[in-house]
């Protein structure tokens, strides 16, 4: 756009320093997840010393085949797909219609409603009293404890609400009505088919969640069979670490088992890492874009 | 974000108008809609007011077995249990502190970032730049604190490593509690700064070029742009977030920091929200772990408004 006006030496300089910024920004963030990989096809051995630093030393795949003989890993991970699932599933039922309804300026009781909502965003019951409900529901060791209490987000309707208003033409909607199309088939037939990238955006913002939410099953699940591959994570990575560093006085048995289960625990961290997070990285280059969206829907003014 | 504002005065205006004329036909003809809303309403009635109702038992002795009516009354007891407790100025401290630091460096990093990458060209290298540092945001908060563990192992983990190479001695970073804060937040702002991009971008897309154009052909150099037409743009998305992360200063986030803590960094990483974990959840106190919990909320909810209301009067960019 400004292609007729040269840059001064000045301008230049600015760049140059600016482009310096950006590189050293992109590479403080580009360094560990390089690292990680290659840590995972390398021998502990030259992890541990420092020797493999950026590329892979003494190439093996034990750390990967450790992490696929691991059974709890591997209900972890399917336990996840399915929490993930019904979670999300839930997630959109919830969260779509409501948002819908909020979007039209003719539904009585809106302004209610949406202070209802927004009402939960500064205050809530916090964590004991939240829990007994849970509990008192019945819900404990349950999948539900994990899908039901997060089944919607105000700041998600908040998106999908805006995407309503501001992408699907008022004048679309009346001439349906005219027609005498009830809401229900002008949602079903009419909207959501034209709310593709709203949807895209909202089950991606859910399903990343879901995947790696860790605190509600920490809470409320008691049966390790049923730990979703967060919570299988934090044993193999947080809690066996934290004890290998700050054990204190344990005696000579519990320290040999610590440290074999340690020893387990080096060669399998880095693959259980990239095992675990590779399906959300994976996919988001490719929906970056609905990603980035759901960000901006958010920022609009209304 | 501004619509919170806009959802609470164009609206009202609208159906006062309209108000006289047939609210009850709109009603009978849209009852579907309240169909639509029914689950939503149902999930916050009962998972977000459900739990309020609990919070009574804060002035109570809930005893498991008589319920939450059926419990006793208290009064004050627990809150005054907890005020005069010793540890009520380290947890408050460690909050506070830990929120602070965390806006000081968390905040405006990614708006530098932003204006940073503002001014590269589109194209590839812009693109990469983007999707690297928008990428550590999908990992975990577990894998967050596994990598974090694992970066900064005495002896082992790579950081220490490249700090030894330096010539220096590396500090024992996960045992240490003058670490602690400075692990979490430095942490915190590899694995978000780039997401928190996004926000800024947006806006500065939306800048008209003709303002920059002017802006040049009066002789205004990169930065005399960026400081006076770029940075100004930023300045209401600035606002209302730093309204949100002031509301939440006694909202750390906790479910890291539960991650990262141990026995001996405790004495700088016990926050309030994982106080009211370990004492309600893990030590079964549930009365006075509510009590806390209660404290924490009444904090965020007042700051929350204080802050809108500082920032109503001397700007137009509240939240409310």
């Amino acid at each position: 756009m400004l292609s007729g006006v040269k840059e001064t030496k000045r301008d230049k300089l600015f760049l140059v320093c600016n482009y310096i910024f950006v590189s050293l920004a992109l590479l403080i963030v580009l360094y560990p997840l390089v690292y990680m990989i290659s840590a995972s096809i390398s021998d502990p051995k030259y992890v541990g010393s420092g020797e493999m630093w950026l590329w892979p030393k003494g190439i093996t795949f034990d750390g990967y085949k450790r992490v696929f003989e691991n059974s709890s890993i591997w209900t972890g991970y399917r336990n996840t797909i399915v929490y993930t699932v019904v979670g999300t599933a839930i997630n959109l039922v919830v969260t779509l219609p409501a948002a819908y309804a909020l979007s039209r300026k003719d539904f009585v009781g809106r302004n209610f409603f949406t202070a209802m909502f927004m009402f939960t965003m500064f205050f809530g019951g916090g964590l004991v009293p939240t829990y007994l409900l849970i509990k008192q529901l019945g819900m404990i060791n349950t999948i539900w404890a994990i899908v039901i209490p997060s089944a919607a987000s105000i700041w998600n309707i908040i998106v999908s609400r805006t995407f309503f208003q501001s992408s699907i033409p008022r004048e679309l909607q009346e001439a349906a009505q005219i027609d005498g199309c009830t809401n229900m088939r002008l949602f079903i037939k009419i909207i959501l088919p034209l709310s593709m990238p709203i949807i895209a955006v909202m089950a991606l913002f859910y399903g990343v969640g879901n995947w790696n939410s860790y605190f509600s099953a920490l809470i409320y699940l008691n049966d390790t069979a049923k730990y979703p591959l967060q919570l299988v994570l934090r044993q193999i990575l947080v809690l066996q670490q934290m004890s290998a560093q700050g054990g204190g006085a344990i005696d000579a048995s519990t320290a040999a088992a610590m440290n074999s289960k340690a020893e387990i625990a080096e060669l399998v961290k880095y693959a259980v890492i990239i095992v675990a997070t590779v399906p959300v990285i994976v996919i988001y280059p490719f929906l970056q874009r609905y990603f980035v969206q759901g960000v901006m829907i958010g920022s609009v003014k209304g | 974000m501004q619509d919170i504002k806009v959802a609470a005065t164009g609206h009202a205006r609208l159906n006062s108008r309209r108000a006289s004329k047939g609210i009850w036909k709109r009603i009978v003809q849209n009852w579907e809609l309240y169909i639509f809303i029914a689950p939503a309403f149902f999930y916050f009635l009962i998972f977000s007011y459900g739990p309020m109702y609990g919070i009574q038992i804060a002035f109570k002795n809930f005893i498991p077995t008589k319920g939450i009516t059926g419990s006793p009354w208290v009064g004050f007891d627990h809150f005054e249990r907890f005020f005069h407790s010793y540890y009520f100025w380290d947890l408050l401290w460690n909050t506070l502190s830990i929120s602070l630091y965390e806006l000081a460096i968390g905040f405006p990093i990614p708006i530098l970032l932003a204006l940073a990458f503002n001014e590269v060209r589109t194209g590839f290298f812009k693109k990469m730049v983007q999707t690297v540092t928008y990428a550590p945001h999908f990992i975990s908060v577990v894998v967050m604190a596994g990598m974090i563990i694992t970066f900064l192992s005495p002896s082992t983990g790579i950081v220490v490593h490249i700090i030894e190479g330096l010539g220096f001695n590396a500090p024992d970073f996960l045992t240490d509690p003058r670490w602690f804060k400075s692990m979490y937040v430095f942490s915190g702002v590899w694995q978000s700064a780039g997401w928190g991009t996004i926000i800024y971008l947006a806006a500065l897309s939306g800048v008209d070029p003709g303002l920059h154009e002017a802006a040049i052909i009066d002789g205004a150099s990169r930065f005399q742009r960026i400081r006076h037409i770029n940075i100004p743009t930023l300045i209401p998305t600035m606002t209302i977030l730093l309204i949100l992360n002031m509301g939440s200063l006694f909202g750390v986030g906790f479910e890291k920091i539960l991650l990262l803590q141990n026995p001996l960094n405790m004495e700088s990483s016990d926050v309030i929200s994982t106080f009211v974990y370990r004492s309600g959840l893990v030590d079964a106190q549930y009365s006075f772990s509510t009590a806390v919990g209660l404290f924490n909320s009444v904090i965020n909810a007042v700051l929350l408004v204080v802050v809108n209301q500082v920032v109503r009067r001397t700007s137009e960019n509240s939240l409310w």
